[in-house]
């Protein structure tokens, strides 16, 4: 395995107080994940808006210290280790950021900021690190020439691109790509999304991929694991999630998505999901899902069910069947 | 000509130069004529200062030279200006125009060095407040504080009666009140960039802090320090003017314009120009030091709007017609 993550948790505490300051709660972003990646695999990370999926890549990346649990690279465990020690795990793990205009710093040129990671990690120089750059460019499908631009001459698609080449200066094994093509258009998505397969055929990489969109994430991802709240509710073969969707909360992520066939449009029925989100300070007893789950019983508000894991795993005490209606098992909520 | 005429020449002969924020500013402060005349009036008076030995050796007078003959009157008057003494002369018949030459040296060096010093630790403070937060934020903002809230006058009195006067103790003195409130602008801008993509991205790469702090971070908040900084050169002259003037800053012989003021005090009845060509010469300096931080400011952050400046005005006006035409609607 070249990642695993267990059990990883991680809490943000809320502070209050001017000099002193004091805990007065906790937001749960990620609350108990694991998963695991095999070299050349790619694993799509779905989920609504602040479900804690960039929060987990950020933990995986090292960017925050975990709560608990742990994340093992290519076998060495490299859960909060001090900056120094990370260092050389960053060769390894690049990450491609969401917002392609805040993500390159708007003072430097396009060239500098490619080359960073290989002066930083003292990787080349001089002339062969312009030349090393100028391939990058190349490879991602920018033009050489444009090294001494500024990020604020390209296009929202063209500066992902250099996005790209940053992440893959250093030929890391894996890149967490963090929601990185939802800022673009729909058009410039495929291109980028291509370029990354192209790129991992390439170079052997391994992606950790996350996106609230599940159609993206089926086009490119060989499992993907479903994050509702801070966990995973389900964890399958690409194919075999969309085929066959077991929890409710996948079930209605599925029914959303746009099809391009009207045909099929016609005949699918979307699940409306009752309420919001609750709040990650005070997350649902039992399964977090069941005030807005259809299927919902007295049992799911008051245990948990066993977290998803390997395989087809579902984190759900009624999973639902094949050919089975949720729009109309119930009205949607929890029975009163 | 029909409409459906295409030129594609239209498009490619015009090439379409990448420009850097700083060649952006660079030409939005071209336009700005006041501005540019101000900068020029800023340029002109470092040269003149830095010309000052030339043109006392030009006309053969000496700052320190007392021309008891032809530049004081019987009744040992000052003497009005005239074609040998463009500005007149002092109570001891003192080339004017030559002391406030000098005067200029001794200003502009006090403001710039006074104002650089305090750029620097201004900039470095702000930056580890700002970066680190936590007990070194606490720390370093309450010292800013505490800087912030000294009495300066006293302070000075405080620093000349242990150090005495001197230009190194006016340099150190004016500095020292002016790094606090740099450093607040930076810990601020800091504390908004490094929540940034970027600075993360940076950190993900395996960039350590000083390299974040410096390539990242530093060149986006260099702007505010600029103007910040320009605006800080006149506060600078005009408070080595004060002190000079208390006899708590240059010492004279060495003429400074804050002496020079307080020289020609006894004067103003009998020698206008004895107060006047010091006193001008210190306003214009500060407007000129002034009006060119505030152009910088413009052209740096062209979506800041001055109350008075003509773009104001216009967008001000614009969305009051509009708001206008939605209410008729």
């Amino acid at each position: 395995m070249l990642l695993e993550v267990e059990n990883v948790v991680k809490h943000f505490p809320i502070t209050t107080g001017l000099l002193v300051k004091q805990t007065i709660g906790q937001v749960s972003a990620v609350d108990g994940v694991s998963f695991d990646l095999s070299p050349g695999e790619t694993l799509g990370l779905v989920g609504e808006t602040g479900c804690g999926k960039s929060t987990l890549a950020r933990c995986v990346a090292g960017l925050h210290p975990i709560t608990s649990g742990r994340v093992r690279f290519d076998g060495d465990d490299i859960t909060n280790l001090p900056r120094a020690r990370m260092r050389a795990y960053r060769r390894d793990i690049q990450v491609i950021f969401q917002d392609p205009y805040g993500s390159l710093n708007p003072r430097r040129r396009v060239g500098s900021i490619i080359a960073d990671p290989l002066v930083v990690h003292r990787v080349s120089r001089g002339t062969e690190l312009r030349r090393t750059v100028q391939e990058l460019m190349e490879r991602v499908g920018l033009n050489p020439e444009h090294y001494n631009r500024f990020p604020a001459e390209f296009s929202g698609g063209q500066r992902q691109r250099i996005g790209v080449a940053r992440a893959l200066a250093l030929r890391p094994r894996l890149i967490i790509c963090d929601e990185p093509v939802s800022a673009l258009d729909v058009s410039i998505q495929a291109q980028i999304l291509n370029l990354l397969k192209d790129l991992q055929d390439e170079f052997g990489l391994t992606y950790l991929f996350i996106a609230h969109d599940l159609s993206v994430v089926r086009h490119i991802s060989d499992r993907i694991a479903v994050m509702y709240l801070g966990k995973i509710v389900e964890l399958a073969g690409a194919d075999e999630l969309h085929e066959h969707p077991r929890h409710p909360y996948t079930n209605a992520l599925l029914s959303a998505t746009a099809v391009a066939d009207p045909d099929e449009a016609e005949r699918r029925r979307r699940i409306i999901l009752t309420g919001d989100v609750p709040s990650p300070i005070d997350p649902p007893s039992g399964c977090r899902f069941h005030p807005r789950c259809p299927k919902a019983r007295e049992r799911c508000s008051s245990e948990e069910p066993p977290p998803a894991l390997r395989d087809h795993l579902v984190a759900c005490h009624f999973p639902v069947e094949a050919g089975e209606d949720l729009t109309t098992s119930g009205s949607g909520g929890r029975p009163a | 000509m029909t409409l459906t005429e295409i030129r594609p020449d239209a498009v490619t002969d015009r090439t379409i130069a990448g420009r850097s924020p700083w060649q952006l500013a660079w030409a939005r402060i071209r336009t700005d004529k006041v501005a540019l005349v101000s900068g020029l009036t800023v340029v002109l008076l470092c040269l003149l200062a830095l010309a000052a030995p030339l043109i006392a050796a030009w006309n053969g007078h000496d700052p320190d030279e007392q021309f008891r003959d032809t530049g004081i009157t019987a009744q040992g008057l000052p003497i009005a200006p005239n074609g040998t003494f463009w500005f007149g002369t002092d109570r001891l018949g003192r080339d004017l125009f030559i002391r406030v030459l000098y005067g200029a040296r001794v200003s502009l060096l006090v403001g710039v060095v006074a104002t650089g010093l305090a750029a620097l630790v201004g900039v470095l403070v702000g930056l580890l407040a700002g970066y680190y937060g936590g007990v070194i934020d606490t720390v370093l903002s309450r010292l800013m504080d505490v800087v912030l809230s000294f009495p300066y006058l006293i302070f000075a009195i405080a620093v000349v009666s242990i150090a005495g006067p001197s230009l190194t103790a006016t340099i150190g003195v004016i500095a020292f009140y002016s790094w606090a409130a740099i450093a607040r602008v930076v810990r601020g801008q800091t504390l908004s960039l490094k929540e940034r993509e970027y600075v993360e991205a940076a950190r993900s790469i395996g960039c350590g802090d000083l390299r974040i702090m410096f390539v990242d971070i530093l060149p986006n908040l260099l702007a505010p320090v600029i103007v910040l900084t320009t605006l800080l050169v006149p506060a600078a002259i005009v408070f080595e003017s004060t002190l000079s003037f208390l006899g708590l800053g240059i010492v004279p012989p060495t003429p400074s314009w804050g002496n020079l003021l307080s020289e020609a005090q006894g004067f103003y009845r009998v020698a206008y120009w004895y107060l006047g060509f010091p006193a001008a010469t210190l306003l214009l300096t500060t407007l000129a030091f002034n009006l060119v931080g505030d152009g910088i400011r413009d052209a740096i952050d062209p979506r800041m709007e001055r109350l008075f400046s003509r773009r104001g005005r216009r967008n001000r006006r614009d969305r009051r017609d509009r708001r206008r035409r939605r209410k008729g609607a």
